[in-house]
């Protein structure tokens, strides 16, 4: 008995341990941006200061990257959201056969470092732009459309993913139904489908989003003019001398906590009302069934 | 011949591209059917892919599809490999369109044998940084995979279900942290006047700070906090569906503590360990931030070389050495994985 307690306390320490590693590092960074001392220190801590937040506020190229990155994460959810659903409603209807090949393609863009991935993206467009004796100006070398495009390419099979294990609790007899009681394609699309799929598509763009808001490799390549706000951090960061950076991880985690928190309360709740929807078919059958009974 | 080659007019050749997988995917749509594709409109609406989903949604769907996978995914990797054969050297000549210079191995032969000129027949220092890339992504990879095996099986098998969504929760938080403010987390805790020298000064264990960026300390540790939560989600995945039963019956036959994981748990959780395993490597082999962040001034890790090559203009080393880096990383994982006997197709899920 005493042999398991002991047990059970060395798990827990472990747990603990592994959470002190996890955030010790995010919280001791949390504290510099409320100390004093110029050069981002968490101990001694010596004077609480909300200065590195105005420095912060003050920050051109921090605004303009900010500015740059909604714009980009905008158009990524444009692109990515329609190609993940498309790519995920083929996936249950193309042949047994080219199923495994069809996968391994369009989960490839995971597996490829997401340097690879900017560098062929500024190649082919590149390519493009000069084959066509096109000027500097054209859209083929502009940062926003290299950048959306490039990161859409590996945002897209995120898509897909979350696309297609929400269909897998699809009823497909739903679908027949509605076509037998003469529905056209399009209205069952728009009838059934969308709203069954509403809940996946906020999760989609929600994460199409913020992968696009935080990816540094695909978008140092892609942006090959101006800065979002990722790779002005990281050119600040390789400096590392001041605080109001550490201000800036807090604004963020901080955003990224109420939204994550949101985020999960909501989808939890989407669940349970699912789960709800399903016992009350499921009782609603058996009444049925019971109601026929007798005839 | 060659000319015409290169005039060829690469968006009508992304279009015929696309429009030549639309068809093909079309005919793999239909093979089922065994009907082919000689057919009237009248026809076609009875094809088992269109009558499914109706005229508007089939196009919607086959015109994303090969945009995705056609413009960006394959076509651009097949560009960048093609860039990789030209002579950058020659690019100024031809104002900097690497399609008119002539096809050449140099590129490739940089990677091992650099410029020629140097002292040493091989070229040491790319080598070496390769070299370096790979072992550390394994030994990081493995560490994390020692650190977040237990807390995977705790979650799945011994932990109730509140316990274990509290844990989920956090978990995914540090995850949703940018990763250069993770790097820079790191750079904050391993500086001169950072909280681990101050606590080894003040404790009096040290006379004056480490320099733990200078030794490459702060570079791995941070490329080991990076990306290890994404060890644990797959494991807990595989771990989660293992009947208890089975732990239960292993234990009761008086298998071992670590024979019961050796033998019982970690081959059915293989699939969830090798996905865990293979996306770590690929990150961590792949990073970039981290590096730059907490590397000091020279280059230490692989991407850095290839970004180098772009910062430095020739593009055609850079694409030679992103391919071959893509290419080994691929190869070294399909190896491990044959050793350890998993599909591939057992991995996708």
């Amino acid at each position: 008995m005493t042999s398991d307690l002991i047990q059970k306390y060395m798990v827990r320490f472990y747990i603990a341990m592994f959470f002190l590693y996890l955030f010790g590092p995010l919280i001791l960074m949390g504290t510099t941006a409320f100390n004093t001392p110029k050069f981002p220190t968490a101990i001694p801590f010596k004077e609480g200061t909300l200065e590195w937040f105005t420095v912060l506020a003050n920050d051109k190229t921090i605004i303009e990257g900010l500015q740059n990155s909604l714009l980009v994460g905008i158009g990524v959810i444009c692109l990515s959201v329609p190609i993940g659903l498309a790519a995920a409603l083929l996936m249950s209807q193309v042949h047994r056969k080219v199923q495994p090949i069809y996968y391994t393609i369009v989960v490839s863009p995971l597996l490829t470092p997401g340097v690879i991935i900017g560098i062929s993206t500024l190649v082919f467009w590149d390519k493009i732009g000069t084959s066509q004796g096109q000027d500097f100006d054209a859209f083929y070398y502009n940062p926003y459309f290299l950048t959306i495009v490039g990161q859409s390419t590996f945002v897209s099979a995120y898509c897909m993913l979350i696309f297609l294990s929400r269909l897998q609790r699809f009823d497909r007899t739903l679908e027949e139904a509605a076509l037998d009681l003469g529905a056209s394609n399009v209205q069952v699309f728009k009838k059934i489908m969308l709203p069954f799929l509403k809940p996946a598509i906020g999760s989609a763009a929600v994460l199409a989003f913020l992968t696009s808001f935080e990816n540094y490799n695909t978008t140092v390549f892609t942006m090959t003019e101006g800065k979002t706000l990722t790779t002005a951090l990281a050119s600040k960061a390789r400096l590392g001398t001041d605080p109001s950076l550490s201000a800036l991880a807090v604004v963020i985690v901080g955003i990224t906590l109420v939204g994550v928190t949101f985020h999960e309360i909501y989808r939890r709740r989407e669940v349970r009302k699912d789960e709800l929807a399903a016992e009350a078919a499921k009782r609603a059958a058996h009444a049925a069934d019971k109601a026929m009974a007798p005839v | 011949m060659s000319d015409q080659l290169q005039n060829l007019d690469l968006p009508y050749f992304a279009i015929f591209l696309t429009f030549f997988l639309a068809v093909l995917s079309s005919l793999l749509v239909l093979a089922p059917t065994q009907r082919g594709i000689s057919a009237t409109w009248d026809y076609l609406k009875q094809v088992k892919f269109i009558e499914r989903n109706g005229i508007v949604v089939s196009t919607y769907i086959v015109i994303a599809v090969s945009l995705w996978v056609v413009v960006m995914i394959v076509a651009p990797q097949f560009f960048m490999v093609e860039l990789s054969f030209h002579d950058g050297t020659v690019a100024a000549d031809v104002n900097y369109d690497y399609s008119q210079t002539p096809y050449t191995f140099n590129n490739y032969s940089y990677v091992i044998f650099g410029s020629g000129s140097d002292d040493s027949y091989f070229n040491v220092l790319h080598l070496k940084v390769f070299l370096r890339t790979i072992i550390a992504s394994v030994c990081i990879t493995l560490l994390a995979f020692v650190l977040c095996y237990p807390i995977a099986y705790y979650m799945a098998q011994t932990a109730k279900g509140g316990t274990v969504r509290l844990l989920l929760i956090c978990l995914v938080l540090p995850f949703w942290v940018n990763e250069i403010l993770r790097a820079f987390a790191f750079r904050i805790l391993f500086g001169s006047s950072g909280v681990i020298n101050s606590v080894l000064i003040g404790s009096g264990i040290m006379d004056e700070p480490f320099d733990f960026i200078k030794a490459d300390i702060a570079m791995y540790a941070g490329l080991s906090y990076a990306y290890i939560l994404l060890m644990i989600f797959p494991i807990y995945n595989a771990i989660e569906s293992l009947d208890h039963n089975q732990i239960e019956a292993a234990r009761d036959l008086g298998s071992s503590w670590s024979r019961i994981h050796y033998r019982v748990v970690m081959p059915y959780a293989k699939p969830g360990i090798a996905s865990g395993c293979t996306m770590v490597f690929m990150l961590t082999a792949g990073a970039l931030a981290a590096p730059q962040i907490l590397g000091g001034p020279s280059s230490l890790w692989f991407t850095q070389i290839i970004t180098n090559w772009f910062n430095l203009g020739d593009w055609t080393r850079g694409s030679a050495y992103a391919f071959l880096f893509l290419l080994s990383c691929i190869v070294f994982v399909l190896t491990v994985m044959k050793y350890f006997k998993v599909n591939l197709g057992e991995l996708a899920k």
